[in-house]
């Protein structure tokens, strides 16, 4: 996937503001999926010319990390918790259901781009368990029909 | 007087609806003009009674919960802005039996100020620690903590104020303090909630921690999964700044002390300090050997204090109100208190603080209720993920961190997952694997291969294959994870594992006999 134009002025414009700061690699990461929504690959030459980093040391150190992705998510990013205490309240069920109404696997976006659904390993909401994340937002005691409730408003508001 | 209303702001509070009520609370307030005055606290920590709302009255404070959007409308019928009866009003809030029966010290402010309000925090002992600490030399303020006898509360346990020596003994012209706010175990909240719900706590504590050791910058390393948090901190730097307790010339001394939020990306590996000082200076988060130690070799190189959240915002309340009065909480060498989290599958989940000491039967059923579900609890998993399961024999243990290891469990940040009479513990023990394999660095081949091998000897045990073969198997797998891995993700994945083995083989498919060592 190539870059537009105005993506390549906005990586090098956050290249250019994390060059005097220690450990720029990870604010600056940060920096560019949170404007662009991920981390292209073909960010890698401009952050490699401007840190004097081979291409290697940036695709090791983005795919390091969970949190980063190098291709576009879908409008709304569902997370489901996995971890210990979401398990003891029944969340494999709820993994399992919302696999089967988006009709997707974990790291899979919807067809109608709306929803990108992924694992993650505790929300520290492990109080209100079973617990998921829609966008930023963290819900809790989860069920069913609160999924229900989570894409039907996902499609509401898009 | 215009009537007080307190309604969280803490994420938990938030994820059943505390935003909600806020809202509906404002509208109802507005169409019945009524004038109140809404003050968005922290949360108490009685997450099964949240959304708590609470209403100032001349006795105390009068709490309600949980409220739903659709209690409101009755609510204001009943005067409850006022502490007037209602079917959800449970009393004075420091009656409620929950919270009457704790010690909180380090969590002494938690859901009763304002988080982002520093007059508040001020008035409620706030920066009290710093102050006496700012008069004293720096092996004095060491000497308080050491003495205090507090221990790392992230789950190592070792000496905070050892930790603290090393660093003030290791001459260098620059020294960090690094807070390890990657609170990655599953069942734990306690550091959300400090940085929720009391920043300036942490705050104050890591200010502390650089006057002790000679140190002026500050990185708190959040993990990407709060985000509520990272705006609350943010804020929170800001405000300490423009009040002059961080920056330059501290409270008009000669001290500086800058701190900044580094937001982390994911990876569970990063808990482990040596990984997090690797992230933190923009690398892949690849666990480093030890020796050196951060201590003398951190962050850049050079000597840094890395600390949990909580052993960092235990500090001011040491230098407030002294080593003795900390150390006198506790039982044996495990002083002070613990701030214990209960998650899972329980009917009353929150967060204790207590003196060491209290046993898990009685978290688990006086503070706990027994399961949400109403079936008996099979096992708990204490400290997160890489923490053993304690079956019920095991209730009746203490918890100290010596108590936990004589049991081969570990106490770890305090967590305590329940499980009810449904779980599959060789489910359960193959995702301790499985979840080795997904968060491993790969830096080391017994966690990194030996995590895959040990799902497949799981699948292998339970499908009936060369049982007592496979069995001696896992075994070995487990002693060579845990003699030789780097660090305590591969060496410590087998403790849910091999516990969940020699206590409920039944789960695996296998007599009791056969699985004995």
């Amino acid at each position: 996937m190539t870059l537009t134009e105005i993506q390549i002025k906005k990586i090098e414009q956050h290249a250019s503001n994390f060059q005097d700061t220690p450990g720029a690699l990870l604010p600056l990461m940060h920096a560019i999926q949170d404007d662009l929504g991920y981390v292209p690959e073909g960010s890698y030459p401009i952050i490699s010319k401007a840190y004097n980093l081979s291409i290697a040391e940036i695709h090791g150190f983005v795919t390091f990390y969970h949190h980063f992705r190098t291709h576009p998510a879908g409008k709304n990013v569902l997370q489901v918790c996995r971890a210990e205490s979401c398990q003891a309240m029944g969340s494999e069920e709820i993994e399992l259901y919302c696999k089967d109404t988006l009709g997707i696997d974990y790291h899979e976006t919807t067809d109608d781009n709306l929803i990108t659904l992924e694992p993650i390993y505790c929300l520290g909401n492990c109080a209100c368990s079973p617990a998921v994340m829609i966008n930023d937002n963290v819900i809790g005691r989860v069920s069913k029909k609160k999924i229900d409730d989570i894409i039907r408003m996902a499609k509401e508001n898009s | 007087m215009t009537p007080k209303i307190y309604i969280p702001i803490d994420s938990t509070a938030l994820s059943l609806g505390a935003e909600e009520v806020y809202r509906a609370i404002l509208l109802e307030s507005k169409n019945r003009d009524l004038e109140i005055e809404i003050i968005r606290n922290g949360s108490r920590g009685l997450f099964f009674l949240e959304p708590l709302v609470e209403v100032e009255t001349d006795k105390g404070r009068m709490a309600y919960g949980p409220v739903d959007i659709s209690d409101v409308p009755s609510l204001f019928d009943s005067e409850f802005f006022i502490g007037k009866p209602h079917e959800l009003c449970l009393g004075l809030t420091d009656e409620i039996d929950w919270l009457k029966k704790q010690e909180r010290l380090t969590f002494a402010r938690v859901g009763i100020t304002d988080p982002l309000n520093i007059k508040d925090y001020e008035k409620h002992d706030g920066f009290n620690g710093l102050k006496n600490a700012i008069k004293l030399e720096p092996q004095l303020i060491v000497k308080e903590v050491t003495d205090s006898g507090l221990r790392g509360r992230g789950g190592a346990a070792f000496p905070t104020g050892i930790k603290w020596q090393t660093v003030l003994d290791t001459p260098s012209e620059k020294k960090y303090i690094v807070c390890n706010a990657d609170e990655g175990d599953s069942g734990t909240y306690s550091d959300r909630m400090i940085m929720e719900d009391d920043p300036f706590v942490l705050i104050e504590g890591m200010i502390i921690a650089g006057l002790a050791v000679g140190a002026d910058m500050g990185y708190i390393y959040l993990r990407s999964e709060y985000p509520h948090a990272l705006v609350v901190l943010n804020k929170a730097i800001d405000i300490a700044k423009e009040n002059n307790y961080l920056g330059r010339n501290i409270l008009s001394t000669n001290h500086n002390f800058e701190l900044e939020v580094t937001r982390a990306a994911g990876a569970y590996i990063c808990g482990e300090e040596t990984s997090l000082l690797e992230s933190l200076e923009g690398k892949r988060g690849m666990v480093r050997y030890k020796p050196p130690l951060p201590a003398i070799e951190g962050l850049y190189g050079k000597p840094t204090v890395v600390n949990n959240v909580i052993s960092l915002a235990t500090v001011p309340i040491i230098m407030d109100k002294g080593a003795a009065y900390y150390s006198d909480f506790g039982m044996g060498r495990s002083k002070g208190t613990l701030p214990i989290q209960l998650a899972g599958n329980l009917k009353n989940t929150g967060l204790i603080e207590k003196a060491f000491g209290i046993t898990l039967r009685e978290l688990l059923y006086d503070f706990g209720g027994g399961s949400a579900t109403g079936k008996a609890i099979k096992a708990v998993q204490v400290g997160g993920p890489l923490g053993a399961f304690l079956p019920e024999a095991q209730f009746d243990t203490p918890l100290a961190y010596e108590k936990f290891s004589e049991v081969n469990a570990v106490l770890g940040h305090g967590g305590i997952v329940a499980f009810d009479t449904t779980a599959d513990m060789s489910k359960l023990a193959r995702y301790s694997f499985e979840f080795c394999a997904i968060e491993s660095c790969g830096k080391c081949t017994p966690c990194r291969i030996g995590s895959t091998r040990g799902m497949e000897v799981i699948d292998k045990i339970k499908s009936g294959k060369d049982q007592e073969k496979n069995i001696k198997l896992l075994r070995d797998l487990g002693d060579t994870m845990v003699d030789g891995s780097l660090c305590a993700m591969g060496g410590m994945t087998p403790f849910p594992v091999i516990s969940a083995l020699n206590f409920f083989p039944e789960d695996f498919g296998v007599d009791k006999k056969e699985t004995s060592a």
